[in-house]
């Protein structure tokens, strides 16, 4: 609380208060915490979601894989992230546009990005930003927390034109320091913008925890100075991330306003591949986290409810290694572009001053690989 | 003395720097107990404490405007940007404020510090990590903009650039960080900021350079000098203010000059370079003044970068045609 002068001339009273509300479905090994929310009759929604976060969990191993033996560049894995990512996937509809950092690609593979895209763009190749089915959607975004003005741009795009769409903005904890993060919430506030924003707290930034970030008991708090609704989920529960994100896009595209929701969860990987994590924290504190992982959580949930066994776990399974290893080959055997290629994109038309650079990019091109 | 490679140079000077004065302070992200990313703070924490060395929130704007603020209070911050690419929140900060809080207070307020950087790509690094951005900081007068080339200059640059009076922004190219080894007295001893460096003597052309692109000139240097051709090769050290004079003497005894730098051309440095020469020397030039730089392009992911970088066949040929004039 807030201390005031002892001034005996002074007078207070409170003028603002505020609470965040932390929802979670499942408790750490699966069972439903209280009553549940009505989608989950959808078995099959359920089994998509499970499925997805299966796909990008085996994809992920196979691009640290890659890398380590020297077939991909730098990789941020999403190790730990599965629920938080797939759960807004599932809950965004397409025409929604999305905004992620670099991690997502459980809410990418959900929208439709290829496994290929993913692999071309931590391989170096640009093209891995095509997104075919999913042409509004940003790529990537590396520079922190600058995705979060964009979204709120193309949350007021939507909102001058009055299409009931939503922007969906990822960021980490680490970029809710950013001042392009309280910039965009604010104008999202003032506007009433259809934008959600969706903190994914795992407690680290690289080296920095998130204590070392902000003093701020919550980060979803952060979104109160806004004056936005906020709220904390449990991050490793993909039902509540789903069913938290899914009420918030409701809001927002009937003319309801933002929404943060921070989702508490954990980095169990490295912060990519040229990181060392063991540096800065402990085991004890990743096999704790380990523990309440969201996969397995899943998988017992629909276990109980008999959607799912063994045998379906076996073919999941074979069938994520056939699909990756297509996409591997693929990769593989894709050529590298052309040095036009660095040219062809600038602008709508190569302005002429740039034909001699263009050409003399292509007398020294280095051998293909 | 040890051999080492440029990150372990730059982790000695500063902590030769912070053991001679307790006025110098490191921050940045990752700089604690996680060395920084590259390990150039590796240890600093562990040695001078957390208050001397402080992790910092995610946020570029705040590391430059917290070092203003620092310095303008008689401490020494050495801030790290974790990449180039990352500068650009911090662009606010350095231009508007620490560029001419000097001059807009007429002397009484004054900013001593550091912010060092990565700078440059080759490394197979992910998108925004490979940024060579010398030109946009050379253009704001009041700062000093360096980079060095090899672990001794590194080391004796960066304790000028600490205890210089001024801002310093050092770029340290990637390339560079574990290239190659080399003997470094760790003895406080300081480079001169302003000044270039002769890496080879010649008398035929002017190669002039920096950053990591003074490998691949001098490797040119080498081939062309199989062919009878002699270059002079000059590494600017430091690009903003730069040290017109020994480049000018080094173009006037050659009559030749080639410039290479990793930078795209538009406004590079290499430009005010050609431009400056050209004032001063043009009568003593036998040919027409070239660049080797990277493309006019977006800074391309890691498969084509060795197509962006120019390399050792672009600088021979650029000389050779210098010489055919
Ligand atoms: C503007 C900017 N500064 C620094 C970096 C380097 N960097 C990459 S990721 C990262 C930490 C991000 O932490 P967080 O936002 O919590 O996301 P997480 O990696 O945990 O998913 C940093 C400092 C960057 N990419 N962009
Ligand atoms: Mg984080």
């Amino acid at each position: 609380m807030f201390k005031c002068y002892d001034s005996p001339m002074s007078q207070h009273h409170v003028v603002a208060r505020f609470e965040i509300a932390y929802r979670a479905c499942l408790d750490d090994d699966g069972k439903p915490i209280g009553a549940l929310p009505e989608f989950v009759e959808d078995g099959e929604l359920l089994r998509r979601m499970y499925r997805m976060m299966v796909r990008a969990r085996a994809f992920d191993a196979k691009a640290v894989n890659l890398q380590r033996t020297g077939k991909l560049g730098t990789y941020p894995s999403c190790l730990g992230h599965e629920a938080a990512h797939v759960g807004v996937g599932a809950a965004m509809r397409p025409e929604d546009v999305l905004f992620t950092v670099y991690r997502e690609i459980g809410t990418k593979f959900w929208r439709g990005v290829g496994l290929l895209d993913i692999l071309l763009y931590w391989g170096g190749d640009e093209r891995g930003t095509l997104y075919e089915r999913t042409p509004q959607d940003f790529p990537f975004c590396v520079p922190i927390g600058s995705q979060m003005a964009h979204a709120a741009g193309a949350a007021l795009a939507m909102q001058i034109r009055g299409e009931p769409r939503c922007a969906l903005a990822f960021i980490g904890d680490g970029g809710t320091s950013q001042g392009a993060f309280y910039e965009a919430i604010n104008l999202a506030g003032v506007k009433a913008l259809p934008l959600v924003c969706v903190i994914v707290n795992n407690r680290w930034a690289i080296s920095v925890p998130v204590t070392a970030q902000s003093a701020a008991q919550t980060l979803a708090q952060k979104a109160v100075a806004a004056g936005i609704p906020a709220l904390q989920v449990d991050g490793n529960d993909v039902l509540v991330v789903y069913e938290a994100v899914a009420e918030a896009l409701a809001r927002a595209r009937s003319g309801g306003g933002p929404t943060v929701i921070e989702a508490l969860t954990y980095r169990l990987s490295d912060h990519t591949t040229s990181d060392d994590a063991t540096r800065y924290r402990s085991a004890q504190e990743v096999e704790a986290a380990r523990r309440v992982e969201p996969i397995a959580r899943m998988r017992n949930f629909l276990s109980a409810r008999g959607l799912w066994d063994g045998a379906a776990e076996e073919a999941l399974r074979r069938e994520c290694s056939d699909e990756i290893e297509t996409a591997v080959q693929q990769y593989l055997s894709t050529p590298k572009q052309s040095t036009d290629a660095m040219f062809d994109y600038l602008y709508a038309q190569l302005p002429p001053t740039l034909r001699a650079q263009r050409e003399e990019a292509r007398r020294y091109a280095a051998p293909g690989h | 003395m040890a051999k080492m490679t440029m990150v372990e140079a730059i982790n000695m000077a500063h902590a030769w720097e912070m053991a001679r004065d307790p006025s110098v302070v490191v921050l940045g992200e990752d700089v604690g107990i996680n060395g920084g990313v590259f390990r150039a703070t590796v240890g600093l924490q562990q040695r001078f404490g957390k208050q001397r060395v402080q992790d910092t929130p995610l946020a570029e704007g705040l590391i430059a405007g917290t070092a203003v603020g620092l310095a303008a209070q008689g401490l020494r911050p050495v801030a790290e940007i974790q990449f180039m690419g990352f500068i650009y929140p911090a662009l606010d900060q350095i231009a508007s404020h620490m560029a001419r809080l000097r001059n807009r207070t007429r002397g009484r307020l004054t900013c001593p510090l550091v912010m060092r950087m990565p700078h440059g790509g080759g490394i197979h690094a992910p998108e925004h990590h490979s940024e060579s951005l010398e030109a946009l900081l050379c253009h704001h007068p009041g700062l000093q903009v360096v980079c060095p080339s090899s672990p001794a200059r590194a080391y004796g640059l960066l304790l000028a650039a600490i205890r210089s009076p001024d801002p310093v922004l050092f770029l340290e190219p990637v390339r560079l960080y574990r290239f190659a080894r080399q003997e470094v007295a760790d003895d406080g001893q300081a480079l001169p900021l302003g000044r270039c460096f002769v890496l080879r003597e010649g008398s035929d052309l002017t190669l002039v350079t920096w950053g990591a692109m003074t490998v691949d000139s001098l490797k040119a240097a080498e081939q062309l000098a199989a062919e009878g051709v002699s270059c002079e090769v000059l590494d600017v050290g430091t690009l903003s203010p730069i040290d017109f004079d020994a480049i000018l003497d080094s173009v006037v005894k050659t009559g030749r000059l080639v410039v290479v730098h990793e930078a795209a051309r538009n406004c590079g440095v290499g430009a005010e370079i050609a431009a400056t020469v050209a004032e001063h020397a043009l009568y003593d030039l036998l040919a027409p003044i070239r660049r080797v730089t990277g493309y006019d392009t977006i800074m391309p992911l890691y498969r084509l970068e060795h197509d962006y970088i120019p390399g050792v066949a672009r600088i021979v040929d650029a000389v050779r045609a210098a010489m055919a004039e």
